[in-house]
């Protein structure tokens, strides 16, 4: 009885400690664990996959350092799928730091590729306030973007040459970790009615499902699973799938918690009723 | 891995324990490592307005393309710094203003469009059919249905009501649940990312001194 | 002058906005006047606005801890913002400064181990929670619980369990938590669309603070 009250009381520190162990195990032994492909993340490969080389697709990279752990395997996938396939990607920022991060990737993966800068791909930067950004894309590109992110007209770019505005992409996908995904949808799907697919982070993953059934949306890419669903499609494992061995171990101490926390109220509640009783 | 990647990654090694450090207390090397952060973000943040929204959207417009139409909107940009006066801060009122109005003209059609009429219809727009799709579209109903029930105060949730409102609950609940299952998933991800961060520049430097 | 000229342009430029949606082509079918250039012009002229308002966040976070220079206590982090502040603005202005030298370097080595690792911290209050206040009181909570059990079991692997698991997995997020969150969707765009006609009317005009 004292054990099972003193375990409902434990400092939260025993408990961080027990997590950052559970992520420390895989960095040391390593291991792989199989994912299962959802329909939701195979819309999505299926899309890049049928796109054509002359129709640029339109990746949004809308996310902050903050949620990089969850969003840049996608990102990278997602890359690597298109620069493999000779898709061409125009690439944007609607979160105020992910410029830096997005001229990395792009910049890594399209040297791995050979791909071109301006004529495989294009970056053309960041600007605030992404529904009215959003809106204005959809009139033309170079309202928001007279130039690209390193100061180069638009114009000048092979790659935008005949795209005004989301009319001349195959379509959008967009990769963020904020409210964001909903001015996509409604300012941008809303409007223009071009096809949207969005990766999301896992706090997020499950507030998205009404738009995919109402075909609002055509995919969604649910976190680090649904990148490593995606990896494993295209048949480059990345971040994604190392990153679920870490999540088995984790989320296996989680549910560890939830069934001791349990047991040990039902437990103590059970000894205090019939302590109750007998008074 | 050249030894200057290798001190700017021990930089941000040391600062990634800093703010580790916060889990076992509040202390002057997580303050630290805070207030580095909002320096450098804003910092970050004002050059990036500055060079790349700042110059090609207002000043090249204004400066080099003679495009005096964009004289109102910079005008009215310009007011917004009346905030920090207590007798002129009504003239920010003006843009504003702009903004509000702009933004709530558009907002009542898309929101409703999106968020509302095309969520009702592919509720409602679904075959009743008794097989499985059939029977996940009757539910769908009865969830979207009762949950706004729960929703809806302008009548005592009594009798029928209470009965549809506690369905509505329940869905919520589930709602509530699977959000929560999801969580875990995305907070894990960030601390795994960061490990991973840790173990790489644990290896890079046996590596790098280990020959 | 002081309110009611504001007032007027959101009137004016909400019901613009409004209308707009509702003429692909001409607006309110006069000639010469193009509904998406008008809702091009008009959005335009918000984001010009914008990026001038924006660098007030800036100045006012600056101004703040200027003044926290004065503090004994606060002297020393107050510095280190300013500091950061100071080398990003600084290294701003070197040429190539997306691509390479002291900002990106900054950027890289100080800004993205920071703030990821300061969200990281959430897997651990996460599991903290999910151990002191995940526990089935009552048939809500339970419901709650449940549901997020099942979720996370998705990672676990099982043998045939496991597929059984998934196929639960993918009914409760097209099902009831999708009727869920669309009932709070909806509920969102109603009051979304409530809030701004109340604004273009001039009913809501808090925005506008007080004299």
């Amino acid at each position: 009885m004292r054990f099972l009250e003193q375990m409902m009381k434990i400092d939260r520190r025993w408990i961080y400690l027990a997590i950052g162990l559970a992520v420390i195990i895989p960095a040391i032994i390593p291991f792989t664990v199989p994912v299962p492909v959802s329909k939701e993340v195979k819309n999505v490969h299926d899309f890049v996959e049928n796109t054509d080389s002359n129709n640029p697709l339109f990746l949004a990279m809308d996310y902050d350092p903050s949620s990089m752990a969850e969003l840049n395997p996608m990102a990278e996938a997602i890359l690597k799928h298109a620069f493999s396939e000779d898709r061409k990607v125009i690439i944007v920022t609607l979160a105020q730091f992910g410029p830096g991060m997005v001229e990395e990737i792009t910049t890594r993966i399209g040297k791995e590729y050979n791909r071109q800068y301006g004529v495989d791909y294009a970056f053309l930067g960041y600007r605030p306030y992404p529904a009215i950004t959003i809106m204005l894309m959809g009139t033309d590109f170079r309202v928001p973007f007279p130039q690209d992110y390193y100061g180069t007209p638009l114009d000048s770019l092979p790659i935008m040459q005949g795209v005004k505005n989301f009319n001349n992409v195959r379509g959008v996908i967009d990769l963020t970790a904020g409210n964001t995904a909903d001015m996509w949808i409604v300012y941008g799907n809303g409007r223009f009615n071009f096809p949207l697919a969005i990766g999301i982070t896992g706090v997020m993953a499950a507030d998205y499902y009404q738009y995919l059934q109402s075909d609002q949306i055509f995919g969604i890419i649910p976190g680090v699973k649904g990148a490593a669903e995606y990896e494993q499609m295209i048949g480059k494992p990345g971040q994604g799938k190392e990153q679920v061995s870490y999540q088995l171990v984790a989320h296996s101490v989680i549910i560890l918690f939830i069934v001791m926390s349990n047991v040990a109220y039902f437990a103590t509640r059970r000894q205090k009723k019939t302590i109750g009783g007998a008074q | 891995m050249t030894g200057g990647q290798l001190l700017l990654n021990g930089l941000a090694a040391f600062l990634t324990l800093c703010i580790f450090s916060f889990l076992y207390r509040d202390n002057p090397f997580y303050k630290f490592a805070e207030r580095l952060v909002a320096g450098v973000a804003t910092g970050y943040w004002t050059m990036l307005l500055f060079h790349t929204n700042f110059v090609p959207v207002v000043w090249n417009r204004l400066a080099h393309d003679g495009r005096y139409e964009y004289i109102i909107p910079t005008m009215l940009g310009l007011m917004m710094w009346t905030r920090f006066s207590k007798k002129w801060s009504w003239v920010s009122r003006y843009s504003i203003a702009f903004y509000i109005g702009i933004s709530s003209g558009i907002t009542i059609t898309l929101s409703l469009y999106a968020s509302l009429f095309r969520q009702l219809e592919a509720t409602i727009n679904q075959p009743l059919t008794f097989d499985a799709a059939g029977i996940s579209s009757f539910l769908i109903i009865v969830g979207v249905l009762s949950a706004l029930v729960y929703f809806f105060f302008s009548a005592a949730h009594k009798g029928s009501m209470g009965v549809i409102s506690r369905i509505g609950i329940y869905v919520i609940m589930i709602g509530f649940g699977a959000g929560f299952g999801m969580t875990v998933m995305g907070r894990i991800a960030l601390l795994v990312q960061r490990v991973i961060f840790l173990r790489g520049y644990v290896n890079s430097l046996t590596a790098f001194f280990g020959g | 002058m002081k309110r009611e000229i504001p007032l007027m342009i959101v009137m004016v430029t909400g019901i613009i906005m409004f209308l707009q949606y509702f003429f692909p082509g001409r607006f309110l079918f006069i000639p010469f006047i193009s509904s998406e250039k008008l809702f091009e012009f008009l959005n335009d002229w918000v984001m010009v606005i914008g990026i001038l308002s924006l660098p007030l966040g800036i100045w006012s976070l600056l101004k703040a801890n200027v003044n926290k220079l004065k503090a004994a206590d606060e002297r020393f982090y107050s510095a280190i913002l300013l500091m950061g502040f100071l080398v990003m603005v600084i290294s701003g202005w070197m040429p190539e400064w997306r691509t390479k030298g002291v900002h990106l370097a900054i950027f890289q080595s100080v800004l993205i181990p920071i703030q990821s690792t300061i969200f990281s911290l959430l897997a651990f209050f996460v599991a903290s929670a999910a151990y002191r206040a995940f526990r089935a009181r009552s048939v809500l909570a339970t419901i709650l619980l449940l549901t997020a059990f099942i979720i996370m079991m998705r990672f676990i692997p099982m043998g045939p369990i496991s597929d059984i698991n998934n196929w639960l997995v993918e009914k409760i997020l097209m099902v009831p938590n999708m009727a869920a969150k669309r009932a709070i969707a909806m509920g969102i765009a109603l009051g979304a669309t409530a809030t701004a006609i109340k604004i273009i009317l001039g009913i809501e005009r808090t925005y506008m603070g007080r004299d």
